[in-house]
Formats: structure tokens, sequence, C-alpha cells
């Protein structure tokens, strides 16, 4: 298994899905060597061997996440991108001269150079796993970098099966990567309900300037996410702006950090809204699922989101969900509103429904509360093991 | 000697469909309904079966002069129907006139008001009347309820009203032992007859006719006219009671759900002991064999024969009280349009597209609604009330805006 981040490493989903599928795989019996660029402890994983393939610490991978959009500098310190791709190839050349994988399981276009060469290797099928593509993380309006799209493009023709976190993501590999659809394996994630029932308090004082603002009929909408092109957070700010027009007692809460922060803070202050919208700036650990637990209703407001992991958090800590069409966790829930994400006013029709009925924040909120919680690792490994079926079997040419 | 009968009654309606109607409309536009999409709809329906079915009934009734049936047709369908498709009024009239086509009482707007305001609720019914005379220049003297739910205050209350006969579901947990195919009487009544749905019968043609995976797929006439002969063995009638859109809309034309039914009109008639009844032949000829009681309502939907389909959930129950709360504000201005407006938003089918209980399950699928979820429903319906509470604020000075 190749992947980029593991937990506590990790800067988003993406390590919280290789984390959850590795476990579920493992007991269903695999044995999974688990691949990451950087040099940590990973207390807690017994279940699989993880390597480390620089010498990098997790700090100083950060700037180089899963999600930052790739800007194509290519000065060839260990520090770039490009640099520790190459090493961590390096490095799984070298593994594979210890290890014989029956399958080779790579994560996002991140690792799937060394999943090509890991095929190549030991002529082991290849399984490329899409979380996200250059598309989703440019905000599909540029398209992003070209060598991204290629070596995306490269690892999509070379796999023998690939998994799509969502039909969304399906949809673009085949039309703008113009792959087979019968290529294609959509496996939605999960939500690991252990991890999250460890005894964890809601701590009211964390956000207490917000639940002042409850107690006297405010309700919270909140955004917890990279503040970043991908995510849509203009149209957010701006149906923020028309909602406040029609009800006043609403506040916005972005958590969050990224390269928008500065012109989304402006935005704010240029429609007049500025004291309703809280920045919290990146939150971990606590102040993290407080944000959570402190608001009514999370908006997913992403132009292109392939799964969206954090709604079926938020779900978890009990708010009502907006989610646009474009992003994928969607398709896994019901009981939710939906709309597109450049359409500010229904979003903002949306909010003051929710906001000013009490029959519809409660249905939404403990309807979407039992069907998140069906939703099992366990599923998405017995998916995978089926995918490596197939490849094994070789029904793939 | 009686002859053994079937009793047809098809159920017409079509609502008038709230549009998305956003919080940014509420005191700006006071203009509810989606007149295209409702037009849309009312059009494809008229084709796929008003226009067909009527044509199979007015065959039927000029081949066969046995061949009678009921129809209730609701206050918003004719209204649209006029509005778009005159022609299809005019072939009910046509099948009216024949005299043996009877039209069954219910709400002007296929409302819920029963259980919310019996003022209001017999207001409907006479409006009802007053267009049924109108239009096809007929008296009603059987009444059906919305969804046909029935309880026996609804039979007490349809008796003193002064009709003959009510319609209710057949349903095994009141029957017991006693069969659907007799006429009943409510309890605590002395002037009023009971028919009760053959479900079983009813539901085959309704619910599993094009069926893949039913056991008896497929059904033709010649099956079908044996278990309607076998069911009514020893017995006066057989109530088959249906929406009238089970013809065409949610069997197709393809199904061969039209040639099925016209040829087992003709194997049903080609017996001499048999005939067909209206509601009201049915209680001339026969007399009420037992008591029924149904003191909880009881319904024709879903599994669990009861309303939780409108009012189970909690949004469902806000936007029904809330609209009723309003009856004595709008009543007292005599704004015709906005008296209009208010009962059109009384019309059941808007509760149930507020309906989870499908969606709890997955089986979103279940169910048919023109909205993307139940909670759209509610929003769009929840800035209609607003709109209703601003047009009494502002133009009536009565109510207030809470909320």
């Amino acid at each position: 298994m190749l992947g980029w981040e593991l937990p506590p490493h990790n800067s988003g989903g993406l390590g919280v899905a290789c984390y959850n599928m590795s476990k579920a795989l493992a007991l269903e019996g695999a044995v999974i060597n688990f691949v990451v660029p950087y040099q940590a402890e990973h207390t807690g994983i017994d279940f699989m061997t993880v390597h480390g393939a620089t010498p990098l610490s997790p700090l100083e991978r950060y700037n180089l996440g899963a999600y930052d959009i790739y800007n194509g500098r290519d000065n060839s310190g260990l520090g770039d991108m490009r640099a520790v791709q190459q090493r961590y190839k390096k490095f799984v050349e070298k593994l594979m001269k210890t290890i014989k994988p029956d399958v080779i399981h790579c994560h996002d276009w991140l690792t799937v150079e060394a999943g090509v060469r890991a095929k190549e290797i030991t002529g082991a099928p290849l399984v490329v796993h899409v979380h996200a593509t250059e598309f989703d993380r440019s905000g599909n309006s540029r398209g992003g970098n070209q060598l991204v799209h290629e070596i995306e493009y490269n690892g999509l023709m070379m796999a023998d099966r690939i998994v799509a976190v969502s039909d969304i993501t399906k949809n673009i590999i085949t039309s703008k990567y113009k792959i087979p659809a019968d290529k294609i394996e959509v496996v939605h994630n999960a939500i690991n309900l252990a991890e999250l029932n460890d005894g964890y308090k809601y701590d009211e004082t964390t956000y207490k300037y917000l639940e002042a603002l409850k107690s006297e009929g405010y309700t919270v909408v909140s955004t917890i996410t990279r503040l970043t092109i991908q995510k849509g957070l203009f149209h957010f700010i701006r149906a923020a702006a028309r909602a406040c027009e029609k009800y006043n007692k609403l506040v916005f809460l972005l958590a969050g950090d990224g390269e928008q922060r500065d012109e989304l803070v402006k935005l704010a202050a240029d429609l007049g809204i500025a004291d309703r919208v809280f920045f919290t700036g990146f939150v971990r650990g606590k102040q993290w699922r407080d944000a959570y637990s402190v608001s009514d209703i999370f908006v997913m407001s992403s132009v292109s989101e392939p799964f969206g992991l954090t709604a079926l958090e938020a779900a978890h800590y009990g708010n009502a969900l907006i989610i646009t069409k474009q992003s994928g966790v969607g398709e896994v829930l019901n009981n939710i509103f939906r709309y597109d994400f450049w359409q500010e006013d229904v979003l903002a029709n949306q909010i003051i429904g929710i906001a000013t009925s009490d029959a519809l924040r409660e249905s939404l909120q403990r309807n979407v509360h039992n069907e998140y919680s069906k939703l099992s690792w366990n599923d998405v490994a017995q998916s995978c093991s089926r995918v490596y079926g197939l490849v094994q079997k070789g029904i793939v040419v | 000697m009686s002859k053994r009968g079937i009793v047809l009654y098809l159920h017409v309606h079509q609502p008038y469909r709230v549009r998305n109607y956003s919080v940014f409309d509420t005191a700006t536009d006071h203009d509810y309904f989606d007149d295209t999409a409702n037009k849309q709809v009312f059009e494809k329906v008229a084709d796929k079966s008003y226009r067909p079915m009527n044509a199979l009934l007015q065959k039927l009734l000029d081949k066969h002069p046995d061949f009678r049936l009921s129809l209730s047709i609701t206050g918003p369908f004719i209204e649209q129907a006029t509005q778009w498709a005159p022609d299809v009024i005019a072939s009910f009239k046509k099948l009216v006139s024949s005299g043996r086509v009877e039209i069954v009482a219910e709400t002007y707007n296929h409302s819920l008001a029963f259980f919310y305001s019996r003022s209001e609720f017999e207001y409907q019914v006479k409006l009802h009347q007053d267009k049924i005379r109108e239009v096809f220049g007929v008296e009603t003297s059987v009444f059906r309820n919305t969804e046909l739910a029935y309880n026996d205050k609804l039979a007490k209350w349809a008796e003193d009203y002064g009709f003959r006969g009510i319609l209710a579901e057949g349903w095994d947990p009141i029957l017991q032992w006693r069969s659907p195919n007799q006429v009943y009487r409510p309890v605590g009544t002395k002037n009023i007859s009971l028919l009760l749905k053959n479900y079983k019968l009813s539901d085959d043609v309704a619910f599993r006719f094009s069926d893949r995976d039913w056991n008896d797929w497929p059904l033709n006439a010649d099956t079908y006219n044996d278990w309607v002969g076998m069911s009514a063995d020893g017995h006066s009638i057989v109530n088959l009671f249906m929406d009238y859109e089970t013809f065409g809309e949610h069997q197709w034309h393809d199904t061969g759900i039209f040639d099925f039914y016209e040829n087992f009109v003709g194997k049903w008639l080609g017996a001499p002991d048999n005939t067909f009844y209206t509601v009201s032949g049915a209680i001339d000829e026969f007399s009420p064999v037992s008591e029924i009681s149904m003191p909880n309502t009881v319904t024709w939907a879903d599994t669990e024969r009861d309303l939780t389909a409108w009012t189970g959930n909690s949004m469902q129950q806000e936007a029904l009280r809330y609209i009723y709360a309003m009856e004595d504000d709008i009543l007292r201005t005599n704004d015709v349009q906005l008296i209009a407006d208010w009962r059109k938003l009384q019309t059941s089918d808007n509760f149930y597209y507020m309906c989870t209980k499908w969606f709890a399950d997955g089986d979103v699928h279940a169910y048919f609604s023109p909205y993307d979820s139940p909670y759209d429903a509610f929003l769009y319906y929840l800035n209609v009330i607003r709109d209703l509470r601003w047009r009494l604020h502002q133009n009536h000075h009565t109510g207030g805006l809470n909320g």
C-alpha cells in the first residue's frame, strides 16, 4: 500500500481514509506494507508495517501535503515535492526486492509513479485509488498543473483496476482522462465510529462567544475545511451575506486555514458581515471536534469534492448538512439539503429555513445521524478485496 | 335474486405543486404555484392516462349496458383540466351523461381538513358538491375522505350531513373473519352504508400488475376474472377501489393494462349472473349485513394503513398546525385570492412530499415527489406560510409575523 500520510501525521482526509481502509483490510487477513514519505512513530498502528521512505519529518512534509496544489517549481532540494516523490520511488524499488506483494494499491498522483514502478518490478497488479484529481484540487476552473495531469493519466492507464471514491470522481476519470468506465469501481469512503466515540466530551468553553450567541437564539453555520479554491468559499460567504439580509441571528464559523484566508476576511468585510464570520485558523484535536460540536449547520460548499469525509464527521456531532451537488459524500446520504455550488440564494434559503424551524433542523440532524453511521470501513475493505480478487484472477487484461 | 357485481371506483386527482419558493420570494412574490410545471405534469398524465382511459371507459359503456363505475374528481383536478385540457373535462362529462357513472363526494381540495377543522372540512365538501353540480349537473350522495381516511366519527358526520354511503379500506385487522365483499353499516349510524375496498384484488391491478418479481406476473384477464369470481362467490359485491391514474400512469400503456382491463370487463360481463354497480347502486341493491367499528383512523395507504405518510413527522405536523392556525384570520379577510391560495395549500400532497419514512429506510424510490427531498418540500412550504402571514399582516392588519 503506497500512501502519503497516516494519522496522526495527516493534514486531512486522505490519511484518515488510508488508515481505516488498511485497518479493515488487515482485519480481513491482508498483510500490509504501508509506505509513507517521512519518518515518524505511528503509535497504535500494529496491524501493518509502516515504512518511512525518506528521512524527512512529517512537519517538513506538511508543505508538501496531499492537498497542496503543486506549484511546478522544481529546484531539486530535498524539500521539493518532485524530489520527495523521486526518493519515495527509489525506496519502493528497493522495498520490492525484499517483499513480494500480490497487489500494489497506491493512492493519488503522489504515489502513482512509485506504484507503476513497483508493478514493473514485481509484475503484481496495480490498483490506483483516486481520492482526488488535479481537476478537483484546482477547483476545476483552470484545470491545474499539466505535469500532475500527465502523471495521473499515466498511472490511470497503467492501472489494472481503478477505485474512485464517488461517482463524481468516476465521471471525471472517464470524461477528462478518457479511461473506460468498466475499469473503474466506485467505493465510497466510510466513517470510523469507534475512533470518534473515544470518550470525547464537548467543551463549551472552547468557543465561548459562539455559545453565548447561541443562548441568545443565534444559529451557528460552519464549514471545517482548508480555505482553498476547491472549497467554493467565496460563494459560501456571499450566501452568508444574503442570508443575513433576511434573518439576523446567524453566525458563520470557518475553521481551517489556507491561501484564501485573507481574501475571505476581506470579502466578509466588503459585504458588511465581518462580525458574523469567525475564522479560527488551523484547528486540530479538541478544538477541531469542538468546532463541529458548537455548530448547528455544516455546509460543504466545494466546487469539486471527490468525497468529503468531514460531512460525515459533522453528522456525527449532530449537525444538519447542506452539501453541494458537486460533493461525492452526497451520494451516500439522503437526509441532507443539496445545492449547486454557485447557487448562493439557494444556500441562503436553506440556511434560513433550518435556522427558523426547529422541526426542520431536528429532522435533518436526527435523520442524517441515523444514516451516516451505517457507512462502515469494513464494507470498504470488502469492496477493495473484491477489486483485488478481480485483479488477481486476471479478468482485467 | 340480485346479481353479484363489481363496484369499480376510481379516484381522479392532480395537486397544485408549490414551486421552489425561496425566502427571497417571501413578502415579495405571492405566486406560489409552478404553473409551467403543473401544466406539464397535467398534459403528460392527460396523454398517458386521462385521454386513453376515458376513451376505453366510453367504449366499455357503449358496448356493455351493465358496465358501471364511480369516480371521485377533486377540485384541483377540475380547475387544472378546465385550464389546460378542456377536452378531458368534456370526456368525463360524456361518461357521466351515460347515467351509469356516479360521482363520489369528497373535500374540494383533497385535504385532511376533517382532522384539523370541522368547519373548514364541511365547507370544502359543500364547495365540491357545488362544483360537481356546476360542471357535471349531478348530485352526490356517497362520500369518500382523502386517502380513504375513515373512522367512526367521520361516518357519523357523513350520515348527519345526509350522505347515504361512505367508502373505506377493507383492512384485515378490522374485518377479521368478515369479508369486504358485503355492505356494512358504520357503528352508531342508522341510514348510511359502508363499502369496503377489497384491497387484495384492487392492488393486484393498481400495484402489482407490472411487477415482474410478482409470482403471478404476467396477469391475464382470464386469471383475474377467475380470482374476482372466486372472491365474489357467495357474496354480493367486490369493491375495486384505486387511483384512476393506475391506468396509463402508474401502469404504463406498454404493460398492457388497457387491453387487460377491456378484456376483463368483457369476460366478467360474459357470465349472466355478473354485473357492475355504482356505489349508490350497490347500496340500493344490498342491505348492510352487520355493523363495523373503526374507532381509530384507517386509510388505504401503505402497509400501515394510517396517515403517517402525511402527518408522521414533526415537519408535517408543524406545517399542518401553521396552515390551520390561520383559518379564522384568512377567512375573515374575504380576500378571494388569499382564501383560494390557503385552500390549495391544504391539499394533502403538500404534506406527503415532506414524508421522511422511506428516506429513513433508504428506500427513496418508493416515493414520488417533485422535490429533491422532503426537506426541500417543507422549506418551500414554510416560506409560503410566511408569505401568507405577511399578506394577512400587510393587507389586512391581522395576525402576527412570528417567525
